[in-house]
């Protein structure tokens, strides 16, 4: 049995230590919002939060998950930065089939915490390890300097 | 069409329980059969329920097509909220169950399904006629209740009002009572001039749930005491399990089951990581003897070898060999393009629970009636007791419309194999999803074209060389004399007014790899050879390629339009700024036509000395008849671009050694980042026709816009994708 703290709750999951946060938080406790692209680290659909870092959790072993704070899709618009997030990803409809967008979210939010004014190039920068089959990078683009705006 | 009959659902008590309104089409069975005359039997009509008003002021528009990211949810409901006059605010959308008599695709005749860019083209008259007599029901109620003439009744923004008497209701206050009205006969539809939402930006439906997280996948499914497979698949095409050990499968933590399944052994465990850990932990003995064991060179071999005699006629106007042999000038090329997955960011997965006298199944479901009929068959049921839920599905670019429904017979045969004993979620690993086969077929074209001494184009010969789609399919009846329309769409309906034409098909049937329709189908690479193929021409007729095309362009004026629409926003008669020391920059152009849209393209791109190469600035101009959401038009066209661009950029191919697929996941199956996303700019034609697709027709022209301008800005005509950098060194 281990603990861990998502989304500011302290949840106990009797789980191996070698299982990657992503199923952990699928199968276990039904967080079902985060995604399966590729489960090596390659696509970020499965991007959550610990202690405010972006981290692949499908690479991610729950052990080194205990202690930290973890922060998933469900969780995060509670913060003033992922709200302006959603808000401009939902002024600009940059969604199409969606299943990428948690992952897509986790890292702009990620982003804007640490750069509230990105460039193009820090944008390509932090959201590159972010697939998007559907390709709506251009408005992943513009939402992101969209939220900045609204940030500022 | 013209024949729609609305009625009233609600009066036959179709949906128990819903208080209100519950609109359906009756369609005469012989149009909703796609005039099979057995279909007409003794009831005569069958409904079609599309619409529901409720007490609580909602209206929920029922979606007989798959919402994949192409915004059919949001475009269908608007057709039906633009009629009714609704409030978009108080517009809900739900999937449709299964059922090919009521949800069947009118330009597909008797089948259900989403696909071939239809949704919103087949459901345009028949939405909109849903809206239509909905309001007029709920006017008819309101005069009633009012006591005032019906025709002094107005309906905005989901009130309906008679300004007289200053009376107004919502349409949850009358749909108890319209419940009760009878449809009118006739009923008459807006003239496009007074449109309020049609034509204009109205945010996604699902935008929320898809920002939240709160969207629901099929991978997304929990039931209780449901057991997740991973399956050990075989190495090389028809191979066959030979034998297999589970013991240390077994004994993985969580592993509940194993059992082997016709298309490989399946481990059923509690979650989905020990499902992999068991998978991983099989020993398995393959029957090869079967396989196919072909390299992707050997198959290339074998199409150019085949590409030097003629094949079946595809189609021939004039007489080509002969205009080839007077031609003052003739040139011959040919092009390659590779097998391609889909890899939707979702892999395929499916969810079926099998209980003793039916099944149920959650599933991104793209092709009801094929899996219905499958399922069926499989389980010894009737259709109707197979019922699927169709969720958002997370991508699917053809790969979930499957003709063999694989990866659903495939979760179908574990749940059977374990006697429906749990539900069962079959997850596929990217792993087994891009090594799954059913990919775009590779191609091999060969391309010949005679110039007068004017240089004018007189004669044009174009061979191919693929495996079909829908042979060995339960479409195959639609392969007539050799055939396939999917491997030679968009070569044998060459706009261009070129007096003498022949296109020829070799169909290879020996080679064992699954192929698919994959978004944009034969016009993936029937586009890319052909507008090569002109761009060279014109360089070798000494003519500009956007002049030279328009000037055999006359008899289609929809081509020409968007070809001249996306030139001029190019600026393509003003020079391209050059780039930095060391850069070489090019403009290219394509124009194409598929699913009755049409397309142009004009691609910017930068190459380095070293062969690397970006594409900086794309300028779309799109006719797709009304544009009923140009923002979500706009972004079908944005994501086309970026779609088709893997398969340009390095790494945008599936190749097979010994019969292996050499790729496996996102390392070595390279798509489209967010980095590698040129500028992308999107024009639409205004336009009364009728709305066509948007979900595919952006795809096409990119590999040739880009293609030609590299050729541009090298010199080099680089003929097969996706392009090596190596070959662009200065
Ligand atoms: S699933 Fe973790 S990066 Fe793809
Ligand atoms: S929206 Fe479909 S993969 Fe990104």
């Amino acid at each position: 049995m281990i603990t861990l703290n998502i989304n500011g709750k302290n949840i106990r999951a009797d789980v191996e230590p070698d299982t990657p946060l992503l199923w952990v938080l699928r199968d276990t406790l039904q967080l079902s919002g985060t995604k399966y692209g590729c489960g090596m680290a390659l696509c970020g659909a499965c991007t959550v939060h610990l202690n405010g870092e972006p981290v692949r959790s499908c690479s991610t072993p729950v052990s080194a998950a205990v202690g930290k704070k973890i922060v998933t899709i469900e969780g995060v618009g509670r913060d003033r930065v992922a709200k302006a997030v959603q808000d401009a990803w939902q002024r600009l409809d940059v969604v199409q089939c969606g299943y990428c967008q948690s992952g897509q979210i986790m890292s702009a939010v990620a982003l804007l915490e640490k750069n509230r004014k990105p460039t193009d190039a820090d944008i390509d920068g932090a959201m590159g390890g972010n697939l998007c089959r559907c390709a709506t990078y251009v408005r992943i683009r513009a939402a992101i300097h969209e939220a900045a705006k609204s940030l500022a | 069409m013209t024949t729609t009959r609305i009625e009233n659902e609600s009066r036959r008590r179709f949906l128990q329980g819903a208080a209100g309104l519950t609109l359906a089409i009756y369609l005469p069975a012989a149009t909703a059969a796609g005039g099979s005359k057995k279909a007409a039997g003794a009831a005569g009509f069958e409904p079609n329920a599309f619409l529901r008003i409720t007490e609580d002021n909602s209206v929920t528009v029922i979606s007989k097509h798959l919402e994949m990211g192409q915004g059919t949810y949001t475009g269908l409901a608007t057709i039906v909220a633009e009629e009714l006059d609704a409030d978009w605010s108080q517009v809900r959308i739900e999937g449709a169950p299964a059922d090919a008599k009521r949800y069947n695709n009118l330009l597909w005749g008797p089948a259900q399904g989403t696909g071939g860019s239809t949704a919103i083209a087949n459901s345009w008259e028949q939405l909109r006629k849903a809206g239509a007599s909905a309001r007029a029901m709920l006017v008819a109620t309101a005069a009633r209740q009012w006591k005032v003439p019906p025709a002094e009744i107005v309906v905005a923004g989901g009130v309906v009002m008679h300004k007289a008497s200053g009376r107004k209701a919502s349409f949850g206050q009358l749909a108890r009572a319209a419940a009760d009205e009878i449809p009118p006969a006739d009923v008459k539809l807006k003239d496009p001039k007074d449109f309020k939402l049609i034509g204009k930006r109205v945010p996604r439906k699902d935008g929320a749930d898809k920002t939240t997280g709160k969207a629901v996948f099929t991978q997304d499914i929990h039931l209780p005491g449901m057991l997740t497979a991973v399956v050990a698949h075989p190495p090389r095409f028809g191979a066959k399990v030979k034998s297999y050990d589970a013991s240390k499968a077994r004994a993985v933590k969580g592993v509940v089951d194993v059992v082997q399944i016709p298309s490989g052994v399946a481990v059923l465990a509690k979650d989905t990581w020990s499902a992999r850990k068991g998978r991983d932990a099989l020993t398995v003995e393959w029957d090869e003897s079967a396989a196919f064991k072909l390299g992707s060179e050997q198959i290339l071999a074998q199409y150019r070898e085949l590409a030097k005699s003629p094949g079946a006629v595809a189609s021939q106007t004039g007489d080509a060999d002969k205009a080839l042999a007077g031609a003052a000038r003739t040139l011959e090329a040919s092009y390659d393009v590779p097998y391609l997955a889909h890899a939707a960011m979702e892999p395929m997965n499916c969810v079926v629970q099998l209980g003793k006298d039916g099944c149920e199944v959650w599933n991104g479901e793209q092709m009801q009636t094929v899996d219905q009929m499958a399922l069926a068959k499989l389980f010894g049921l009737p259709p109707e007791k197979v019922r699927i839920h169709m969720l958002y599905a997370g991508g699917s670019f053809g790969r979930r419309a499957n003709k063999d429904s694989d990866y659903i017979l495939e979760a179908a045969h574990i749940a059977k194999a374990i006697d429906g004993r749990a539900p069962v979620k079959l997850v596929w690993l990217r792993e087994d999803d891009m090594r799954a086969g059913y990919y775009r077929p590779m191609f091999h074209h060969r391309l010949w074209a005679g110039l007068d001494d004017q240089g004018r184009l007189v004669g044009w010969r174009h061979r191919l060389v693929g495996q079909s789609i829908l042979a060995g399919s339960p479409f195959a009846a639609l392969v007539k004399d050799g055939i396939d329309g999917a491997s030679v769409e968009g070569a044998t309906n060459l706009p261009y007014a070129i007096p003498n034409r022949l296109v020829e098909l070799h169909t290879p049937t020996n080679i064992g790899v699954p192929v698919l329709w994959w978004r944009s189908v034969g016009s993936t690479h029937t586009a890319f050879s052909t507008e090569c193929f002109i761009d060279e021409l014109a360089q070798a007729a000494g003519k500009d390629p956007v002049a030279w095309r328009l000037s055999m362009l006359e008899q289609h004026p929809r081509h020409a339009a968007v070809l001249k629409l996306a030139a001029d926003r190019a600026g393509w008669d003003t020079p391209l700024p050059s780039g930095k020391a060391g850069e070489r920059r090019g403009r290219g152009v394509a124009v194409h036509e598929s699913f009755s849209t049409y397309v142009a393209q004009v691609a910017e791109v930068t190459v380095k000395d070293d062969g690397s190469y970006r594409v900086d600035r794309v300028v779309c101009a799109v006719d797709c008849g009304i544009a009923v959401n140009p923002d979500i038009v706009r972004a079908q066209v944005e994501g086309a671009v970026g779609f088709a661009l893997s398969t340009v950029l390095n790494g945008g191919a599936i190749t097979l050694t010994d019969g292996r697929v050499d790729q496996s996941n996102f390392h070595d199956y390279l798509t489209v980042r967010i980095g590698d996303m040129p500028r992308v700019e999107v024009h639409i034609v205004p336009s009364a026709a009728n709305p066509t697709g948007i979900g595919e027709p952006g795809v096409p022209p990119l590999a040739p816009a880009v293609a030609n301008a590299l050729a541009a800005a090298t010199g080099k005509r680089v003929r097969k994708l996706p392009i090596s950098a190596d070959l662009l060194r200065a």
